[in-house]
């Protein structure tokens, strides 16, 4: 009973799941009402689990599944970031016709999904929350069905998705067969000597992983599903999969296999390296801005992977505070995005936004800021994301690696400099509309004034994420 | 005193920028806005102006320092200023006023983003001079991009976009290797606070490769030959008002740099470099002369010469003598007044004709009286004539040379013949000979706000060439103190034997 106490915010979201279901069977033209409903369960998830005791560390569930500073920070952003999804896609959702009942019901699901992984200390327990987020992502991509692009990108995603989630599996069942075990703290105990099988179900789960957020080599997914799914899913993919991902990479390689640092630290540097500079050169000759920020969110998890790959403490938390700024940045991007339409439709051609600030200087004012801070310019907060992970990265004397993330940086800036352009320099076309829903307003002002007044108390979020101890 | 003088100066242009943007103007000139700016900027000279009276021009150590924490453990916003850096705030606040003047007959379309981008590159200007902390003059140095790429991007000439890319893309690179640097300082000593850094010292043995990387951003920045290339292109492409600030403020930011990071972090790299900055140095020297002479373009030919007398303030700087360095330093802010007229003067007759090729004109000495004299004054100031700001600073330069090799110094005095050779040819191509064209023929004089704008640089220009004092006197102190603590090093290490 007790342990049901500390997920009660996972029950709670389990519960709205069926209520909504049948709920929504039951009332007819209940799309919107739902929706609506959907956002406000969320928030009250979240007070929910900033409800709960700060203080407690513990594991349930014989072990397997933890709540502790790292899963209780993580799904408060997790959360807060699809509250904000929730509400800066609304008009969107309605507009491009895919209001149906299950469009919030499964991004319900898939936030579950991604609250099991966060908080998971076990490789069954981790699978099963991995596999829910994911089914519900597959269904999510292709939910325009009627667009061949968004049924090509759903699809796409199912078959790599599955292939990686194969892997994953394999990867499991090696490490099970190794340690005798699934549990993470188990592994660790039971797996002091290296063994070949071993490496490679470390192997196959990272591959799994990398798949998950899209890191080079195995990004291939990622532009094609982010430019053929809706917009509303393609942010809802940008930001919360990343938030899951990553923690699950903590705790993976900072639990069971921390010892083992120098059989994964190669790998990920390799992807880490590989993300950032593959991200920043393809995305140069991009002319879908979906597709470019699919792009440049390669190029920031390579970032983020950086800072894992320290094997320190300061490392993993300078990753944390790069995917939290990294999510208001994007939704920043994405804020502007769902602005850019004109007599219900929505542009998301780099061109479209050709002398955008004639007409429209506030929204051009907020892309401007977006997108340097995204190139890592001071003193936006994208630049002390970035400056946090080299910090980390100097410290292990890992050179090499902070000197070609930066090079990355300067190409990354050319593309992004690009779209300034386009929106400054260029001449002007055709005004957008100008009226929005108050959700999409506050999410881009909320946005906007975080990334440009970050540098007035930096030590806020850093002070927070210092609190979060892994082991 | 409580009052956190340099902080508000730091800040002010901004509160003014905010102000700018969030009041709505009436009509649609926005004259209003212009007058805030105005307003702002001359109060922030008085404020800078005060800050010299009050600053004690006989102490060594650093004055005004404010000390805030800012990244909790880690990094703390940290500002003070010295001899040297009062300096170059005053000139930043200096310019910056003309600057705003003069979008009156160069901005035509949006008039209030332009003064909200001066505005913020202003503080960020200011905030480079007086940051005490690596990471917090990072911050300033590359914050200081975002405005000026804005500023060629859109009020630039034909090629604003390659240019403005090309300024951004090659600062950043410089630049980003600085960060590196300045994170293994961290790594290595435990603080980025400059002051604590002077106590302690960099181990000899990481400084070569830590001065290289500030040498990249400062080396870009300043621009060295043959890193320059961005800067014709975006002098040329650049607003009036951008020229200026670029000619007169952003590129003095490296040779503080040099100065403040090179010279005071990595003495012993400083001197095993010396020969890699001489020669380019020299080869800045005569070369961008030599180019500069074959100019058609106006701004080109005044760009070409910055980077010539570039060449000289880095030979001043790294000749690590007292006379050498308060030569470069002079040498800046005249470069600073000097380079900031000649573009402002091209802009009074760009405004006019709408060219800058030099053969459109000629013979403008009998329609433009006016413009003839000041134009003469600050092309005998470039020339460093004597009895103008420039030749204090490059006989300065050239003293220090002298004392340490004759050869480099003998080279570069090369550099002031054919500094007057381009002044005096491009002088007398635009304002003698004969008047050919019809359309030159109906130009104007100066208007009254041209007249108030060059005759403020006219007036510290002749001064300051009669009487250096004022500021010889303000950075003798600071940079006497600066060298002494290099030969401290040195004595130091040889009385431990290394």
């Amino acid at each position: 009973m007790e342990n049901l106490q500390l997920i009660i915010p996972e029950l709670f979201i389990s519960i709205m799941i069926m209520f909504l279901l049948i709920f929504g069977v039951f009332k007819k033209n209940s799309s919107q009402l739902v929706y609506n409903l959907t956002t406000v369960s969320l928030v009250a998830a979240l007070a929910l689990i900033i409800n709960l005791d700060t203080q407690i560390q513990s594991s349930l569930f014989n072990n397997s599944y933890n709540i502790d500073s790292l899963a209780r920070f993580m799904k408060i952003l997790l959360i807060l970031s699809g509250i904000f999804v929730m509400l800066s896609s609304s008009k969107y959702v309605q507009i491009s016709k895919i209001s149906k009942i299950e469009y919030p019901i499964l991004i319900l699901c898939s936030i579950l999904g991604m609250m099991v992984m966060i908080s998971s200390n076990d490789l069954i327990v981790f699978y099963m929350g991995l596999e829910l987020q994911s089914l519900a992502l597959y269904v999510l991509a292709s939910f325009n069905r009627d667009n061949l692009l968004s049924t090509e990108s759903g699809l796409k995603y199912f078959v790599l998705s599955a292939l990686s989630s194969g892997l994953l599996l394999y990867g499991c069942s090696l490490i099970y067969g190794f340690s005798e075990t699934t549990n993470f703290n188990q592994i660790m105990v039971n797996t002091k000597e290296i063994e070949y099988g071993l490496t490679f179900g470390i192997v196959f789960i990272l591959v799994g992983l990398a798949f998950k957020i899209s890191a080079v080599p195995f990004h291939m997914w990622a532009p094609d599903v982010y430019q053929g799914s809706p917009t509303s899913v393609t942010v809802f993919f940008a930001l919360l999969p990343k938030i899951a991902a990553l923690t699950v990479f903590i705790r993976f390689l900072y639990i069971p296999f921390y010892e083992l640092g120098d059989q994964w630290q190669m790998i990920i540097i390799f992807l880490s390296i590989a993300s950032m500079v593959f991200g920043a050169v393809a995305a140069i000759g991009q002319k879908n801005l979906k597709r470019l920020i699919a792009y440049s969110s390669i190029s920031h998890m390579g970032y983020a992977l950086a800072g894992l790959s320290t094997g320190t403490t300061q490392g993993v938390q300078s990753s944390i505070t790069y995917i939290t700024i990294y999510l208001v940045m994007n939704l920043a991007f994405f804020s502007c995005l769902f602005m850019l339409k004109r007599n219900d439709e929505y542009y998301e051609n780099i061109d479209d936004l050709s002398g955008l600030s004639k007409n429209h200087p506030l929204l051009s004012l907020s892309l401007l800021v977006v997108l340097f801070s995204l190139a890592g310019i001071p003193p936006l907060a994208g630049f002390f994301a970035k400056f946090y992970i080299f910090v980390s990265v100097i410290n292990e004397k890992m050179y090499f690696l902070a000197i070609v993330g930066l090079l990355a940086t300067v190409i990354a800036a050319f593309y992004y400099l690009r779209i300034i352009k386009i929106i400054y320099f260029d001449p002007e076309k055709e005004k957008f509309e100008t009226k929005h829903n108050l959700g999409l307003k506050f999410t881009l002002v909320a946005s906007t004034f975080f990334i440009l007044a970050y540098f007035i108390y930096p030590s806020g979020i850093v002070d927070m994420i210092s609190q979060i101890n892994i082991n | 005193m409580n009052f956190p003088i340099l902080s508000s100066l730091i800040l002010l242009p901004t509160i003014g920028a905010l102000f700018i943007f969030f009041v709505r103007s009436s009509n649609s000139k926005y004259q209003s806005s212009k007058y805030v700016a105005l307003f702002i900027t001359i109060a922030n000279f008085f404020l800078s102006l005060y800050l010299w009276i009050v600053f004690d021009k006989s102490i060594i150590e650093f004055q005004f320092v404010e000390e805030r924490e800012w990244i909790s453990g880690f990094v703390n916003y940290k500002v003070g200023v010295d001899g040297i850096s009062i300096l170059f705030i005053l000139l930043t606040t200096f310019i910056t006023p003309i600057c705003v003047i003069t979008v009156n007959a160069t901005i035509k379309n949006r008039l209030k983003d332009f003064l909200i981008a001066i505005l913020i590159l202003e503080t960020f200007m200011i905030g480079v001079f007086c940051s005490l902390d690596l990471v917090v003059f990072y911050l300033f140095f590359e914050a200081g991009l975002i405005p000026m790429f804005l500023i060629i991007g859109i009020w630039g000439g034909e090629r604003r976009v390659y240019s403005a890319f090309k300024f951004f893309l090659y600062t950043l690179l410089g630049s980003v290797l600085m960060l590196v640097a300045i994170i293994s300082i961290y790594w290595i000593t435990g603080t980025t606070d400059v002051i604590k850094l002077y106590e302690l010292g960099i181990d000899s043995k990481y400084q070569n490769l830590l001065w290289l990387a500030f040498f990249s951003s400062f080396a870009v920045k300043t621009p060295m030959w043959p890193v320059h290339t961005w800067l014709p292109d975006a002098h040329v492409e650049a607003p009036t008002a951008g020229s200026v600030l670029l000619a007169a403020i952003l590129l003095k930011m490296a040779g503080y740099g040099f100065i403040r990071f090179s010279l005071g972090l990595f003495p012993d790299a400083s001197l095993y470099f010396v020969p890699l900055v001489y020669t380019l140095s020299l080869i800045a020297i005569i070369y961008t002369s030599l180019v500069a002479l074959m100019q058609e373009d106006m701004k080109k030919l005044i760009a070409y010469s910055s980077v010539a007398h570039m060449g000289f303030v880095t030979l001043g700087i790294f000749t690590m003598t007292q006379q050498g360095i308060e030569g470069s330093i002079f040498q800046m802010i005249s470069h600073g007044l000097v380079s900031a007229a000649l573009f402002l003067c091209v802009g009074v007759v760009y405004d006019r004709l709408h060219t800058r090729l030099i053969n459109r004109y000629g013979g403008l000495v009998s329609i433009m009286p006016k413009y003839a004299i000041v134009f003469m004054v600050f092309t005998l100031g470039a020339l460093g004539l004597p009895g103008t700001s420039g030749f204090i600073g490059e006989f300065l330069v050239l003293m220090g040379a002298f004392k340490k090799n004759i050869l480099v110094a003998t080279i570069a005095s090369l550099g002031v013949i054919l500094g007057a050779a381009y002044m005096l040819w491009l002088y007398k191509r635009i304002i003698f000979g004969k008047l050919i064209n019809e359309d030159v023929k109906k130009m104007v004089d100066l208007k009254r706000f041209e007249i108030v704008t060059l005759w403020l640089l006219v007036l510290p220009i002749i001064f300051f060439g009669f009487y250096p004092e004022p500021l010889i006197n303000s950075i003798e102190v600071s940079v006497a103190n600066m060298i002494d603590m290099n030969d401290l090093n040195k004595i130091n290490k040889l009385a431990l034997g290394d």
